[in-house]
């Protein structure tokens, strides 16, 4: 059973991981102990492997900084559910092989707390409290997909030998 | 059919037509990356990528920026891992002190109109400023670029700014940014590129000044037509404007009735007229950064310094873009004018704008910055708050110790 975090808009870089707390200002932590370690304490002390964050428009915007997704990579996060994301934040999650969907019906129907079994493969999240309820998850672009489904982009490239939208 | 920048540039990098929408593949021109993320992407290199050296080495360059001279023994030591690899590699590198990467890049002529720049920093928009193709990605990106000597790129479509008229007194670009932000939001272009038209008679750091900005609103790239640019950017005889180009959007920004704007905390599109903030008690004034650290934004805010003092209790940071800034800021007495008021001078690069040293603000501090940037925490402490604002407000603020009209002085 997995936990919804839900998150408002324009959430930037820097409230998923301040620069301050950047693997260049810290080498000897795990910067996955910084996810929202100032904007949401309670993420970093308390979220669990396959957690899902939900949040609504422009989620992600800022600073380029990869550690933001690395950080939530290595807090397991399950899947990023939003209105819409930031260019480069979009980018670099399915470069790390975070699923991540636009679904406003989710978004909407879904409550930060909400307990939910999420199905990747499947394309669902179910909600376990309140009124339940199955959701199908949004389709990806193609070229997201692949990239989902090789587990990212160094994995993608490894397995095609190429970069999406290169002729194969 | 016409095609934007975005498309001309795309298009020649990918030797075939292609227009918003499409996927290409290419071999970008520079691929720059600073001291902040240089580590992680050596890192992935080596151990996800299995690769010890680079594809093409003449394509990177790096720049010491984001922590300069060192802070910490991570910090120094990170650097010298850096400095290894360039050296192993034949690596170009600017160290500490030569200046904010965005700065160095254009002031060396390493980023040229025409060209794709990718860079390991949001603010790679920045190259735009000299009509190239100037994007931000992530270490995993940019180790890939490292790795093949190739990116991927989605071709964004345009969204073009016509922009008439000339800046008021005290206005300048950093305020049409401001009110940029304020017109479209801060994902009003997303995956989008920004053209701005109109600003031939513009100088070049009012152009890095915008294009610096373009990805606050969410842009992927922000272009200047690069009509009037000094003569060391060579045009490129295909990267013109063309009649008939397909815009997603289209907006007009008459500079006429432009007032000095102020981004509140904590978001680059909270925007109001300079009066609207009046009065709010600062802390910290910052000049610099990639977006306002120019000899041209050191000298406006001289200009109203000029034989007075910084307001007790009042902090004037200072810090140039580049060694050079700083260099012709010595020789013209722009930086006398500084001092002599009350300024805190501090070596070129990122300087205070992340929070990690030179000024890193306390609990409730109030900083009124020249950056790009006023996310909650993004300074220091996360009770602190950011004011974004103009060189000019900047120094009038610096005058009085609250946020100030420079057209009031």
């Amino acid at each position: 059973m997995a936990r919804v975090w839900k998150f408002g808009s324009d959430v930037d870089t820097d409230q998923i991981v301040p620069g301050r707390y950047a693997p260049y200002m810290r080498p000897d932590a795990d910067v996955g102990e910084a996810a929202f370690i100032e904007a949401r304490p309670e993420f970093a002390k308390t979220a669990q492997p396959g957690d899902v964050i939900i949040a609504l428009h422009n989620f992600g915007c800022g600073s380029s900084r990869e550690y933001a997704v690395e950080a939530l990579r290595r807090r397991q996060v399950g899947a990023i559910i939003a209105l819409g994301f930031a260019r480069i934040f979009y980018r670099n999650a399915l470069n790390l092989g975070i699923p991540l969907y636009e679904s406003p019906e989710i978004v909407h129907a879904l409550e930060d707390g909400d307990a939910v079994r999420l199905d990747v493969a499947g394309g669902t999240l179910e909600r376990l409290s309140g009124t339940g309820g199955v959701f199908a998850l949004p389709q990806l672009p193609e070229f997201a997909r692949q990239i989902l489904q090789a587990g990212g982009i160094v994995p993608y490239v490894r397995r095609y030998g190429r970069f999406p939208g290169e002729e194969g | 059919m016409g095609r934007t920048l975005s498309e001309q540039i795309l298009s020649q990098a990918a030797g075939r037509a292609v227009q918003a929408g499409d996927f290409v593949v290419v071999a970008p021109h520079v691929v720059m990356s600073h001291d902040s993320l240089t580590p992680s992407i050596i890192q992935i290199l080596r151990s996800e990528l299995g690769k010890e050296r680079v594809h093409n080495p003449q394509q990177l360059v790096f720049v010491f920026d984001h922590v300069v001279p060192a802070a910490t023994v991570g910090t120094a030591n990170a650097q010298k891992t850096v400095r290894r690899f360039a050296a192993e590699q034949g690596i170009r590198l600017f160290e500490g002190g030569c200046g904010i990467c965005h700065q160095v890049l254009v002031e060396e002529g390493i980023a040229q109109p025409g060209q794709i720049v990718i860079g390991a920093d949001s603010h790679s928009t920045s190259y735009g400023a000299v009509g190239a193709f100037g994007t931000g990605m992530g270490s995993t990106d940019v180790a890939l670029a490292w790795a093949t000597g190739r990116t991927w790129l989605r071709v964004p479509e345009t969204l073009r700014v016509d922009i008439t008229g000339r800046f008021p007194p005290f206005t300048d670009a950093k305020d049409l940014a401001l009110k940029l932000g304020r017109l479209l939001t801060i994902s009003g272009a997303n995956y989008m590129t920004i053209e701005y038209h109109g600003l031939e008679w513009l100088e070049l750091g009012g152009r890095q000044t915008l294009a610096s900005m373009a990805v606050e609103l969410g842009a992927k790239a922000g272009i200047v037509p690069p009509d009037g640019l000094p003569r060391q950017y060579a045009v490129p005889h295909w990267l013109k404007v063309e009649e008939g180009a397909r815009y997603a959007r289209r907006l007009e920004v008459d500079l006429a009735d432009l007032q000095p704007q102020v981004a509140l905390p904590h978001a680059v599109d909270r925007v109001v007229d300079v009066d609207a903030a009046a009065g709010t008690k600062v802390d910290v004034v910052f000049l610099g950064t990639c977006t306002n650290g120019r000899l041209s934004d050191l000298q406006t805010a001289a200009a109203l310094l000029r034989g007075r003092r910084v307001a007790a209790g009042v902090r004037l940071i200072v810090t140039p873009a580049s060694s050079r800034v700083l260099a012709q800021a010595a020789a013209d007495g722009t930086l006398q004018t500084l001092l002599e008021a009350g300024a805190a001078l501090t070596t070129p690069g990122c300087g205070m704008c992340m929070g990690r040293h030179q000024g890193t603000l306390g609990e409730g501090e109030v900083c009124l910055s020249t950056a790009n940037r006023n996310f909650r925490g993004r300074m220091g402490d996360p009770t602190s708050h950011i004011y974004l604002a103009s060189p000019a407000v900047a120094a009038a603020s610096a005058l009085t110790g609250v946020i100030t009209d420079p057209r009031s002085l």
